[in-house]
């Protein structure tokens, strides 16, 4: 995290502290002061933060290398949710493996699998021979997300699935002020966390690393070093499409698979990478936890206050347009 | 394969290049000996850029021939010619500027232990890289970029080095410094230099090759070209 500590990035953080300051106190007047009800928006916030996260990760980590903002990366996270519901559901699937949280545990391992594949095939199939027509890249990943979305619609129908098939895990709740809260969605939460530094030690730790924090600023001088930066193109999108389908498995027993999941998730995470800072890791991870709280406390107050729940829909757009326009290139990315 | 092409490292024989509709590179050829510093002169826009970035495979030739080491460069990828055995040191250096030194040098390794085997070598040209070593490349002076950009070029141990611009921008102080490391470096590694300061390039380089608005019109020893002052006149502006 040494680069939004930087000096440059001193009135970003002064921004987002302030903003997170300004998100609870509205939480905590929408939870009429109650510290059970306040924790708990809080911790909506966090988990969709985090959902968010594993969409917007990939987003911003392609867009920095590649330049390409891939529009299919929530149809990656719709999908990751249908293949994880299908699996887990499936009845020849209970009867061989019959533990559930086993199953599930397959689950997440299949879809993440699935989104990795078909990451491979959209990038070395389809986008490669685009390369150096970048608007044509775009228009294709806009219609790869369309095809996947009306695929989805053929092979599951229109209706939304809603988890049935529950497993231990899933089931727990605990106790914050006197108001219960799953356990699932805590693990969620820490799951993210997990990723959040994960990713940020493969960046800052690892050779690969090294080459795509590189790539991001100059992928012809990584070149010219001697890297075959295709190759690093291909693992990275792969890795960005893996992450979505994961975010949309561990999201599935919550939100359920539904055609229009993907679509709602993208424009969330594209407004979380663009007041994060296009192409910043730091900036889309503070991004999504900002994006995350100001939904769940937004969401909160509207209920409470203003009985209008689009309120909470609007909110990453808005806080993105407000982001930009204090700090035009987002709050950790570069200036042009 | 010829007796000459054998003692030249590097042979470009009559390269087209375009840059989108732009005919830039209209018939090129230089020749690098083996163990030489070679040259490339020519006015602003003449093409001496282009010829560099056309050997690395950053804008491939149309036409001619590229050979290093007597095997053909043109056709293959950045990467592939880099693996080769040679090192590129772009006009405006190209450091990673969130990157520390450290990790500037190290994405140049090709082997896991290149940096640790030639540190001596280019801590002992570059000392003050030694000091700046944990600093994200973008909080370096200009001078300490340069400096960084050709460290980083040494690495992977290539057998040439594609030199663009080294003094541009730079302190005269600086200057002289780059120079002492690139006569250093010379003994180990052949160059071949782009250079638009006159003085530097001809205290520097055994041979010279000038390009005029995308031909090569000139090549020989930099020891005849000094004394031809009209020479230097008419296709440098220098005197």
């Amino acid at each position: 995290m040494q680069g939004i500590l930087a000096a440059e990035n001193r009135h970003s953080l002064l921004i987002v502290i302030g903003l997170v300051a300004f998100l609870l106190g509205i939480g905590f007047v929408a939870a009429g002061g109650d510290l059970g009800d306040f924790g708990i928006t809080v911790l909506s916030g966090l988990f969709q933060g985090m959902l968010l996260f594993l969409v917007a990760s990939g987003l911003s980590i392609i867009f920095g290398l590649m330049d390409i903002l891939n529009f299919a990366q929530g149809a990656y996270f719709m999908l990751g949710a249908y293949v994880g519901y299908a699996f887990h559901h499936a009845p020849a699937v209970i009867t061989a493996i019959p533990n559930r949280d086993l199953r599930f545990l397959l689950a997440v391992v299949l879809a993440t699998a699935v989104g990795a594949v078909l990451g491979v095939i959209l990038e070395r199939g389809l986008l490669r021979p685009l390369y150096a027509r970048p608007i044509f890249q775009i228009v294709l990943t806009f219609g790869v997300a369309l095809v996947m979305t009306e695929a989805i619609k053929f092979f599951w129908s229109t209706t939304p699935y809603s988890w049935t098939e529950m497993f231990g895990f899933r089931e727990g709740f605990f106790e914050l002020f006197g108001q219960r809260f799953s356990t699932y969605r805590l693990f969620v939460i820490a799951v993210g966390f997990v990723l959040i530094g994960a990713i940020a030690l493969l960046l800052r730790r690892t050779r690969i690393g090294i080459i795509i924090r590189a790539g991001v600023e100059d992928s012809e001088m990584v070149e010219a070093l001697g890297i075959n930066v295709r190759a690093v193109f291909t693992l990275v999108f792969t890795l960005g499409c893996a992450l979505a389908a994961f975010g949309g498995v561990i999201a599935a027993p919550f939100l359920g698979a539904t055609s229009n999941m993907g679509n709602a998730f993208l424009l969330a995470a594209i407004a979380v990478v663009a007041l994060g800072g296009m192409g910043s890791y730091e900036g889309t991870a503070i991004g999504s936890l900002l994006v995350g709280l100001a939904v769940a406390v937004v969401a909160k107050f509207a209920t409470q206050y203003l009985n209008q729940s689009v309120w909470a829909s609007i909110t990453p757009m808005l806080l993105m347009v407000v982001v930009l326009l204090v700090r035009p290139r987002g709050l950790f990315g570069k200036e042009e | 394969m010829t007796e000459q092409t054998q003692a030249n490292l590097l042979e470009v024989r009559g390269i087209h290049t375009f840059i989108g509709q732009f005919h830039i590179l209209e018939d090129v050829s230089v020749t690098v000996p083996q163990g030489s510093i070679t040259v490339l002169l020519g006015r602003n826009g003449a093409g001496k850029t282009t010829t560099l970035r056309s050997i690395m495979g950053l804008t491939p030739p149309s036409r001619g021939e590229i050979l290093f080491q007597g095997q053909s460069l043109v056709g293959k990828r950045p990467y592939h010619i880099a693996q080769m055995g040679i090192g590129y040191v772009p006009e405006h250096r190209a450091i990673f500027s969130e990157l520390t030194v450290r990790e500037n040098l190290e994405i140049a390794q090709r082997q896991p232990h290149d940096l640790e085997k030639r540190a001596d070598f280019i801590f002992g040209l570059f000392p003050d890289l030694k000091r700046l070593y944990h600093l994200p490349g973008g909080h370096l002076s200009g001078g300490q970029q340069q400096m960084l950009a050709i460290a980083r070029a040494l690495v992977a141990n290539n057998r040439l080095l594609l030199i663009d611009e080294p003094s541009e921008g730079l302190a005269p102080v600086i200057i002289e410094q780059l120079m002492d490391a690139i006569r250093a470096l010379s003994a180990q590694t052949t160059v071949l230099l782009v250079e638009q300061n006159f003085r530097m390039a001809s205290q520097l380089a055994d041979r010279y090759t000038i390009i005029d608005d995308g031909h090569s019109v000139m090549a020989g020893s930099m020891a005849d070209l000094v004394q031809d002052r009209a020479l230097i006149h008419h296709y440098l502006g220098a005197a």
